[in-house]
């Protein structure tokens, strides 16, 4: 477990460091980067791993398959949007 | 239980290149190195998490994550470019909804828990849960599988009401930890529905505001369950997510001209039949 403090400075940096990123992108990459930051939660997937992992009834089995089955699901098909959304950024010929 | 360094240091770096990734993702010319450096800092935390020594049910994992990411992965190759917004809705929702399960099995153990870390699985499981249902509305609004935008009279007292007794199970469920099955069970079943009657009466048009927003939500979800798991790299994702999908999401609304409270909770005119 993690000292309460230190999870509240972690917690607090993590905020201003997202404000940052976002504060000045320019519009069209709203939509991208709205998908980007969907794939990045999609590391709940660790986190389901480790409760399937740790899972001692039948009951917590079938709920953590189903946890680290969405997780990956975030993951990946936000991976593969977000890529073919960017790849539209790709340098033109101009 | 103490990790090895390796699987701490691997999950730093994870968290690490998520972050160098989402930077890179906010200027075009730098934008699809980006998700390729936050992918790899992903495929490394999964990677490193097989190598935690004692996990159990390595091959429902391995299975879980095949069947997940594999159907996802066909379908975001196959989608139209055009029907990306919803794709984004559910695989949003479904992160949310993996937050809300994590919880769900973090209360059936009934682990002996401060009462902060109950507070915050409380909390992350309600936002989960309600990103869940409320991207799935979402999806079914932009496919055009829901047609009208359902409204209930009073609506807003119906969602005031749903959300306080949402609230007040979850602190139930703090007071009396470790929580009986049916109240965690209630818990659940009200989140959720709060999540549907939330996101039904809002109109397609304003979906990529209201999306952004679950797309914030699952964010903090993912955050708050990572401090419950105590694990770093989760909070710093999902907080980092939850800071930028709040501020992208009122940039979005403000681009649009209408105030986020606008877009939740009052109706658009009566636009007469048809589309």
């Amino acid at each position: 477990m993690m000292d309460g403090l230190l999870a509240l400075y972690i917690f607090t940096l993590a905020a201003f460091t997202g404000y940052e990123i976002i504060a000045k992108v320019p519009v069209i990459l709203h939509t991208p980067l709205m998908s980007g930051s969907n794939f990045v939660h999609g590391v709940v997937v660790v986190g389901a791993m480790l409760m399937l992992g740790t899972a001692d009834t039948v009951v917590q089995q079938a709920i953590g398959f189903f946890a680290v089955a969405l997780g990956a699901a975030n993951a990946a098909g936000g991976y593969v949007v977000t890529e073919r959304m960017l790849a539209m950024f790709k340098k033109k010929e101009a | 239980m103490t990790l090895p360094i390796y699987v701490q240091g691997a999950w730093y770096l994870g968290a690490l290149l998520f972050i160098f990734g989402l930077k890179g993702m906010g200027s075009p010319a730098s934008a699809r190195k980006g998700i390729v450096i936050a992918g790899y800092g992903m495929l490394l935390a999964i990677a490193a998490t097989f190598l935690i020594p004692g996990l159990q049910n390595l091959a429902l994992m391995a299975l879980a994550l095949v069947v997940g990411g594999a159907v996802a992965w066909i379908s975001g190759k196959k989608v139209k470019m055009t029907d990306m917004p919803q794709m984004v809705a559910i695989y949003n929702g479904m992160g949310g909804g993996a937050a809300a399960a994590i919880a769900a099995i973090e209360f059936a153990k009934g682990d002996a828990h401060s009462v902060v870390t109950t507070i915050l699985a409380v909390v992350g499981a309600l936002i989960g849960a309600v990103s869940f249902t409320g991207s799935c509305v979402a999806w079914a609004k932009l496919q055009g599988v829901l047609k009208k935008a359902h409204r209930l009279p009073a609506q807003n007292a119906v969602n005031v009401v749903l959300a306080l007794v949402a609230i007040g199970l979850g602190a139930a469920m703090v007071a009396m930890a470790p929580a009986q099955p049916q109240l965690i069970f209630a818990f659940f079943a009200v989140a959720l529905v709060l999540g549907l009657i939330v996101t039904l009466p809002i109109g397609g048009a304003d979906m990529p505001v209201v999306i952004s927003l679950f797309n914030a939500f699952t964010g903090l979800a993912v955050g708050f369950e990572g401090y419950v798991l105590g694990n770093p790299a989760l909070i710093i994702a999902g907080i980092v997510v939850g800071a930028a999908g709040t501020l992208l999401t009122q940039l979005m609304a403000k681009a649009m001209n209408r105030p986020l409270t606008n877009i939740l909770f009052t109706p658009m005119v009566a636009s007469g039949p048809g589309e």
